[in-house]
Order: structure tokens, then sequence, then C-alpha cells
């Protein structure tokens, strides 16, 4: 048995700007819908296609990227709106938490809010009032709820518009990405109830930007990119895929960002420490080029941490040089200098450097923390004086499956005596 | 259409509890609360009986005593029908969030901003009863059978303008502009601040055309013009015309539901 079944489902959306909206009066009525023969430019494909199943019971998670197609997915299984075409059925009483406390009127109390917003959500004026005082006492909100709800906070606003929704206790609950409205404890109470929907064989489909919750709480996971599915099926596999592609989006976007396309600014700032990013230097030899190498050879802008990684810059010497220092520095997003060396100051003494080359700074397992890095290299005099200085101009991204906190990730292991026993390290 | 009027019947209780937290909303905060509802058509009717009887007492006609009251006849149930409709014509979209985030009946909207019109009527008539009192008019029990008749009547109509009007406004937002300019003309084209009898003969068959005419001459015809009620076979008549522009709005309003969530 199917809580909710999807099939073949596109819904096209009209472009405005350009907006030709019904043609007259007449066909507005006649049709009750826009014309079907949109021209390409005119429409956008939210969804192009889609299909799925949700089996009754099941907790089921949304994911993808923001534009995807979810809450347009979201809102055609809650019945707001129907599908250009396809076919969306759903089994049972659906409660839909996408606006919490959508339709409260600021002007009356919360006592009378609650009735009305959970007549609104399909429950009768008795039904109400028998889970009147359940409703309140999750929301927290037993000594205000007969205050105007223009004096509530936002919490509590949000507080109360989910515990109205919750308590319809619809057979299919519908989740977009709301659990971000209470403090920790509320959230804590909202997963509670969330487990309680499951034991008791509801289903619940949730769209969130929180994979640590989909693996967590989800049967089945669903990915959808652009308007079609991606992956489905055992959540853990599904959300990797979608990190492994969000981490290609990503390093393509930080690939565009090469050192040729700064235009030098000739001039040295005065204090090195400040200056934001640019290029400057006699140019006396020049770096060419930087790139950021993994293990495998390939060029990337995003790393495992504990992974090694290799710096390879081609330079270049428009004069034979004797006095060269060759520098690398990473810098955490907050600016703070995690780590920065220069072959001068590890004692290396220059002889000769001309025409084109190229020089390599390799870390065998790069010791940060998940965050974004910028780095700086430089090629100077022995006195400091630069030949080419590339400030920030490069930006690597380090990912982690931990969520440690800081910036240096020192090789480590622990250690227990024998009384203590513990898995998992 | 008729699956569409039985969910509708269904959420009687919601419309019920929206009219309620309308009227409760509108005076909160207001020093004289829902004493507003007879002093809002009281000022009114002074207004016109002020301008008619000292402004330019030339410009009434003759024979209608007392005048205020047959203004009032008027005046009270156009105030219900124009009010409503410029309501309703902003209800889905100040309703956007419902229709837009919740699976929500948008009928509900207009419907509730006609019938919390009702209401300030019906908050109106002791006012009207005291001008009987005051003027000692007698309206026969037989003429007063009637009143209830062309309050449904109106309220079939005035529905049936607010569920097009606020479908349509949310496709043509130009609607809301032209619609309360429409009202004005309208409320002179209608024999309210003058009887029927007054206008130029070659005018009366486009009077008559005006939908609210009908209704107007009624009201005056049993409340404030002594004799028994002659117009009710005119009544009865329009009645199907009501029905029919309820309908009529109803199904335009069906017609352009599901377009309603994405153009709010």
């Amino acid at each position: 048995m199917n809580a909710i079944e999807v099939r073949d489902v596109r819904k096209t959306y009209r472009r405005y700007g350009r907006r030709k909206s019904f043609g007259t009066l007449k066909s507005a009525i006649l049709t009750g819908r826009v014309a079907r023969d949109l021209k390409d430019a005119d429409a956008f494909e939210a969804l192009k296609g889609v299909s799925f199943e949700v089996p009754a019971g099941k907790t089921f998670g949304l994911v993808g990227r923001n534009g995807s197609g979810k809450s347009t997915m979201l809102k055609l299984i809650a019945g707001i709106g129907r599908p250009t075409s396809g076919e969306v059925k759903v089994h049972g009483r659906v409660s839909a938490l996408i606006e919490l406390g959508a339709g409260f009127h600021p002007e009356i109390s919360g006592r009378d809010n609650v009735f009305i917003n959970g007549m609104m959500l399909g429950l009768s004026k008795r039904e109400v009032a028998d889970r009147f005082d359940e409703i309140v006492a999750f929301a927290e909100l037993d000594d205000f709820i007969d205050e105007p709800v223009k004096t509530y906070s936002s919490g509590m606003y949000m507080r109360l518009g989910f515990s109205v929704a919750i308590n319809v206790d619809p057979d299919v609950l519908l989740v977009d990405e709301v659990l971000a409205v209470g403090d920790e404890s509320f959230t804590h109470k909202c997963l509670d109830k969330f487990a309680d929907f499951r034991r008791r064989g509801r289903t619940v489909l949730l769209v969130t930007h929180s994979l640590d919750m989909v693996t967590r709480f989800c049967d089945d996971a669903l990915w959808l990119d652009h308007g079609v599915v991606r992956a489905q099926g055992d959540p853990r596999r599904v959300i990797d895929a979608y990190l492994l592609d969000v981490a290609a989006a990503e390093n393509k976007a930080l690939a565009r960002n090469p050192a040729v396309s700064v235009s030098s600014s000739p001039e040295q700032p005065n204090d090195m420490m400040k200056a934001v990013e640019g290029r400057w230097g006699s140019r006396e030899a020049e770096i060419v080029s930087v790139e950021f190498v993994r293990h495998n050879g390939v060029a990337a802008h995003v790393f495992e941490s504990g992974e090694p990684l290799a710096i390879r810059m081609r330079v270049r010497a428009h004069q034979p040089l004797s006095d060269f220092v060759f520098g690398v520095a990473l810098f955490s997003a907050e600016g703070v200098c995690c780590y920065g060396t220069n072959t001068d100051i590890e004692g290396a003494e220059p002889h000769e450097f001309t025409g084109d080359a190229e020089v390599g700074f390799v870390i065998d397992s790069l010791c940060l923390v998940a965050g974004t890095y910028s780095v700086d290299v430089a090629v100077h005099r022995r006195n400091g004086v630069p030949y080419d200085y590339h400030r920030s101009l490069y930006t690597i991204r380090v990912t982690s499956k931990l969520n440690e906190t800081g910036i240096v990730r020192p090789p480590h292991r622990w250690t227990f005596s024998s009384s203590i026993r513990i898995s998992g390290l | 259409m008729l699956h569409s009027l039985r969910q509708l019947l269904r959420h009687r209780a919601l419309v019920q509890s929206l009219v309620a937290r309308e009227l409760k909303a509108r005076y909160r905060g207001s020093t004289l609360g829902l004493l507003w509802s007879f002093i809002n058509p009281l000022l009114l009717l002074s207004i016109y009986t002020f301008v008619f009887t000292t402004v330019m007492p030339g410009a009434r006609s003759a024979g209608i005593e007392p005048f205020s009251l047959f203004l009032f006849c008027g005046l009270l149930p156009w105030t219900w029908f124009s009010s409503s409709l410029l309501e309703s014509s902003n209800s889905l979209i100040a309703g956007g969030n419902l229709i837009r985030k919740v699976l929500f009946p948008a009928e509900v909207l207009p419907i509730v901003t006609v019938f919390a019109g009702l209401v300030h009527f019906c908050l109106g008539l002791p006012i009207l009863a005291a001008f009987f009192v005051y003027y000692r008019v007698q309206v026969p029990l037989t003429d007063l059978a009637w009143f209830p008749v062309i309050v449904v009547e109106q309220l079939l109509l005035t529905l049936g303008f607010a569920l097009m009007i606020s479908a349509l406004t949310v496709h043509f937002r130009d609607l809301r502009d032209l619609l309360a300019n429409v009202l004005t003309l309208a409320f002179f084209l209608t024999p309210i601040i003058y009887p029927l009898s007054q206008a130029p003969a070659w005018a009366r068959p486009f009077l008559n055309l005006n939908p609210f005419t009908t209704l107007a001459v009624s009201y005056q015809e049993v409340l404030a013009i002594p004799g028994p009620f002659v117009g009710w076979p005119r009544l009865l008549i329009f009645g199907v015309v009501s029905v029919l522009v309820f309908a009529i709005g109803y199904f335009v309003f069906d017609r352009l539901r599901d377009t309603l969530a994405e153009e709010v």
C-alpha cells in the first residue's frame, strides 16, 4: 500500500517579466488554465517527469539543491496547485508543514487563531476543541494563549503554527524545512513527535537541507536535481551521491578564479598583512599558473581532510636569477594564517633559476579541519622584495566526514586503558 | 462545480469563524469597538441628509417624506454591496499566503467578506427601526415579510459578483482600480438618492438594467413608501437573476481556482 504515488509529474511555470497572462478575459474563464502551447522561452519547467512512490508508514527524505523542485513537488502532493501533466495520488489526510502559522491573524488571540487555523487545515471545530489543550501544551504557550498573536515572538508564533499543524494528526505529513523554528529543546520535541508518527505507522515526507536528518530518520531518500530524479533508495547511498555532485560543482566554481584573471596591481601594499587579495611584484620572475593536485594526479579544489595535496606552480624567470625564494601560505576563511613557509626559512640556498620551471609543494596528509582556505604563493628575493606575490588568489575547500572544530587536525590516536570499553574509533 | 459547492457547505463552520474573526479584529483597539457598526451608517446618513436638506434642498424630489428614511433604505444595502465587492477584490491577494502555502478552499475568502458585510448590514437595522419609531411610520407585516426575501437575493447577487471579481482580480489587477470607479458610477445610476419615478422616462429602462435597481426599489417600497408592496412579481423574477449571477460567479471562480495559487 502506497501512501503517495507520483507518476511522471511535470510542472511548468510561466516566467514573469515577459508575462503574457491569459490572452483574453474570455479564454481565461473558458479554459481556466494557461494556454498549453507555451513557447519555451516563456516556460520554466520546475519538474520534468518525476515518478516515485512512498509506501505507507515510511519516512521519506527529499533532498536537492535550491531550485531543484523540492518545494514544488511538496506543494503538488499537498494539493496546492496541480501538475501540468502526470498524476499525484495521496491516500489519507494530508497535513503540510510548509509555512507555519500561515493565516494567523495578528490582532486576535492565540486561542481564536488555533481554532481558525485548525479548521483551515481540515479539522472540525469539535476536533480542535478536543485537541486544544494538547496543542497549547506542545507549543508551550499556556500563559500567552489569550494574548493577541501580534505580541508573540517569532519563535512563539512558529511553535504555535507547528503545534496546530502536527496535531491535525494526518495520515501523511509533509514537512518543508521547518524544524529550524524553535530552540534546541523544541526541535527535540518535534523530532520526538516525528518518531511517534512513525511508530503509529504514519507516513512522513521530509524536505530538508539537513542531510544528517535524512540519514538518521528516513527509510528512503530521493534526490531531485533541476526537476529530475537523480537517485532514489537507501538514504546513505543517495546522500553520498548528492554530496559528490555538490563537491564537483564546487570544484567547478572555485576553478573559475585563476590568477591571470586578476589584473596585477603594480604597487606593493604598505602593510603586507593587511592586503586582502591581489598580485604584485617586480616580475623578474613570474608565477604563471598554480594548480592543486590530488593524490591521483588530477587537479581539484576540494580535498578530503587527511588526503595528500600538491601545489604545482609553473614559474618563469625572465632573466637568470640567483637570489630567489619560493613561498607558500594557507589562510583560514577568517584570515588566520594556518601555515606559512618558504625555501629560505627552511634553509635552502638558491643557486640558479632560468627560463620556465616547475615548483611543487607536496603535503602528504592535509591536516586541516573542514572549511574553506585561501592560498598565497610567492617568489621573492631573500630580503623579502617580491618578484611575484599572489595574495589569496586561490581557494581550496577541505571536507571531512567528522565535525571537528579548530583549524588543524594533528595526526593522532586515542588510547584507553582496559577498564574503558569503547568502539568505533 | 457541484462537487465544489458541496465542499463549500462543509466549510460553513470555517466561514462562520472567519466572519467572527473579521469583526473581532476589525474593531480591536478602537475605543468604540462594535459601536462603529452603528455609527458609520448613521454618519453617512447624516451627511446625505445634510446635503439634500440644507446644501441643495432643490435637488431633492418632492413628495418623499421623510426623506432621510427613504435615503437610509437605499444607502444601507448599498454600503453592504459596494464594500463587500471592494473588499473581496482584494481578499485573495491579501490572503495569498494561505492560498500558496496551505491547502485551503480559496472561495472562503471572498465569501467571508460578503458575510461580514451582511453582519454590518444587520447591525444597521436597529437604526432603521429607530427611524420608524421616530417618524411613527407603520410598515404592514405583509410588506415586512418580503424583507428577508430581498436580503437573500442581495446576498446571492453579492456573492456571485464577489466570487467573480476576486478571482479575476488575481489575473487582472487593474480591476481593483476600475471597480472603485464603476461602483461610484453605479451608485448614481441606482435610485438611492432619488426615487426611480424622478428619473427621466427615457432613462428608466437603462436604470432597470442595473441589477441593484430592483433591490433598492424593493427596499424602498417595502419600508419607506406607504401602501402595499406592488413590486413583488419583479422581485421574484429578480430572484432568478440573482441565482444565475451566483452560479456564474461560482463557475468563473471554479474555473480559475487552479491558477490562483500560482498567480496570487
